[in-house]
């Protein structure tokens, strides 16, 4: 149990920055996930706090203790890796005891806490079997077990799901979740999958490029993203962005179509649209040109696009569409309280 | 799936196998072959007659106290060149493996004495260790020690170990760099944050996992000290002071080639296929069991 403060952590290689400050409190109990594409710093981020890389500067508390240059044995986490870096030799009971051993607790207490935290994870028929006799989701469970047996202060996730099937991710996702709430141990859990990170977090990081784009509850990053990035990387499928003039509180598109956003802004502005929520209307403003259209059963994609704009855009329209929908043109509108108005330049919220 | 290459016919197999059967009939079954027909004949010096004498070469090696001493040696010579070479060499990978800068350049440096041919290797640490002119014997000689491997038996010991190890150290340093840099870094990472310190690490995860490796180079090791070094001991000792430096194999060559006793030379070489026969056995049959693949 434990609060996390990260104040301006950078990150250099050399001349080279990869990460450009990042501040975040952790609260007590709280699970963090850390979202972007590959290489936008999320796991260096990780490792600074798991004590495997340096912090270049920047303060890292663990309940308000400053542990920048401490050991990663003397920072009370555990972690979980992506390739789950089980001792390949030793049988699951010794993986999972051996912190335990390196501490010289006494052998009853390990055997305990080992058989404690295999029940949790369903693991007792397979403590005597080594790490190559296991499925990839047992695998993954051992590595979780691990971690608990340890009883951390802090759980640190590198990509913990990538390796599995999609199936058994989602599974194993709710399984995290739910373990995670019920030992109530802050967590930092990184990935670049935007759905895990929606369902896993209480709050998110959403990285790129080395910095923070936005900090928020899943919800507040959909509903209000902080910037395009953002926008773009939340939710799915993508949300469509299209450049756009302000005047007052109509955008008008590059072909002149004007779209009424609900915010005050003049100028260069970036006009964001959520795939789904856009809708029919044979009256909208927004006649689409349909090229493609990808039924899904629970909801339809439509691409296509704009008369004079070359980008595509694509719709989501709920349920089945077999009719006039699938090929041709249809118009559709968007509520001005749906729209999102980004600066063109600087790529922030208006 | 099916990978095997299945032929129609039997002459094509034949043809592909025969270069290979060729060569180990030409080099290992017919040597071997004669040399098990001569240890159960004695010739005369001339090579002109050779006497039938059964096992009686084989009687009079193994009552012989010279021979059994030199079994004595070959163990104390192969342990112990098996032994420096392969911990010097993990000492040099495990620092190899945490270098990062200039690692290129150490590793080129550590790899060349293997180029070194072992007569060559053997001249080279001779001359070091001259008895009037050695740089080495000079330095010790500052220090007050008489190094003198011409008589002193345990430094003519010393010294065809040391030269033996030499460039049998880049070998074994490829071998376990390789090794090493084989084990997962998370895994060594997830030690550590297990609360693993250097020492602790490396003795519960990394010497584990190095364990097929180091289990090769025990049994290449051994039968290089058996029967590759006979380059740097007859530069160096030429089996001496006395028989000090006399393994089996430098006495095969000394009592056929020096003592003309062709007869006895076969038997000894029979005894030493043998031996190295039951050697690997043991060590695949009982050492094998604690490696973890």
């Amino acid at each position: 149990m434990a609060t996390v403060t990260l104040t301006g952590i950078h990150k250099s290689y050399g001349k080279t920055e990869v990460i450009h400050g990042i501040d975040i409190d952790i609260a007590d109990g709280e699970l963090i996930v850390i979202v972007g594409p590959s290489g936008c710093g999320k796991s260096t981020l990780l490792r600074m706090v798991a004590g495997l890389e340096t912090i270049t500067s920047g303060d890292l508390l663990i309940d308000g203790a400053r542990l920048n240059d401490a050991e990663p044995m003397d920072r009370n986490i555990a972690m979980v890796f992506q390739n789950y870096a089980l001792y390949p030799h030793m049988s699951v009971a010794d993986n999972m005891g051996y912190a335990l051993k390196i501490a010289r607790r006494p052998k009853g207490e390990i055997a305990e806490r080992v058989q404690a935290a295999a029940k949790m994870l369903q693991l007792e028929p397979y403590l005597a079997r080594k790490p190559r006799e296991l499925s990839g989701g047992q695998r993954q469970r051992v590595a979780m077990g691990r971690a608990i047996v340890r009883d951390p202060a802090v759980f640190l996730f590198d990509e913990p799901l990538s390796n599995l099937d999609a199936k058994l991710r989602v599974q194993m996702r709710l399984e995290i979740k739910a373990l995670q709430r019920k030992l109530g141990v802050t967590s930092l859990y990184v990935t670049h999958d935007q759905v895990e990170a929606m369902t896993l977090a209480d709050r998110m990081i959403v990285m790129n490029a080395g910095v923070a784009e936005q900090i928020g509850t899943p919800l507040d990053v959909y509903e209000r993203p902080a910037t395009v990035f953002a926008a773009q990387f939340i939710g799915s499928p993508a949300m469509n962005v299209l450049p756009a003039r302000a005047e007052g509180r109509v955008a008008r598109l590059a072909n002149g179509i004007g779209i009424e956003t609900g915010t005050d802004a003049s100028g260069d502005v970036l006009v964001g649209m959520r795939p789904e929520h856009m809708e029919r209307d044979p009256d909208g403003p927004i006649a689409l040109d349909i090229r493609m259209a990808e039924p899904l059963g629970a909801n339809t994609l439509l691409h296509g696009s704009l008369a004079g704009i070359a980008q595509e855009i694509v719709v989501s329209l709920p349920g089945v569409h077999r009719e006039d929908v699938m090929a041709g043109s249809a118009r559709f509108r968007i509520a001005p309280e749906a729209c999102h108005l980004f600066d063109a330049g600087t790529g922030r919220r208006l | 799936m099916e990978k095997r290459v299945t032929f129609k016919g039997i002459w094509l197999p034949i043809l592909l196998v025969a270069p290979q059967v060729a060569v180990t009939g030409v080099f290992f079954f017919f040597p071997a072959g004669q040399a098990i027909w001569q240890s159960l004949f004695i010739p005369d010096p001339f090579g002109l007659s050779m006497q039938w004498v059964g096992l009686g070469n084989f009687e009079y090696l193994l009552g012989n106290s010279f021979y059994r001493a030199s079994f004595l040696t070959t163990a104390i010579f192969s342990v112990s060149v098996t032994v420096v070479s392969m911990a010097i060499a993990l000492y040099l990978a495990v620092l190899a493996d945490r270098l990062i800068k200039g690692s290129g350049t150490y590793r080129t440096l550590l790899i060349w004495p293997y180029a070194v041919a072992p007569a060559v290797a053997g001249v080279l640490w001779l001359f070091m260790f001259n008895t009037r002119i050695g740089v080495v014997t000079w330095y010790l000689g500052q220090l007050g020690y008489d190094w003198n491997h011409v008589l002193n038996e345990a430094e003519a010991m010393g010294l065809v170990v040391l030269a033996s190890s030499w460039g049998r150290i880049s070998y074994n340093f490829l071998f376990f760099l390789a090794g090493l840099q084989a084990i997962p870094r998370s895994v060594i990472e997830a030690a550590a944050i297990d609360g693993a310190r250097f020492w602790t690490r490396f003795r519960t995860i990394v010497w584990p996992l190095l364990s097929p490796v180091t289990f090769f180079l025990l049994v290449v090791n051994i039968v290089y000290a058996f029967f590759e070094t006979f380059g740097v001991i007859h530069t160096i000792t030429g089996g001496g002071p006395q028989q000090a430096t006399t393994i089996l194999v430098y006495k095969v060559y000394a009592d056929g080639f020096v003592g003309q006793d062709l007869g006895s030379s076969a038997a000894q070489s029979v005894i030493l296929l043998v031996v190295v026969g039951i050697l690997t056995v043991i060590q695949f049959k009982y050492i094998e069991r604690k490696v973890h693949y």
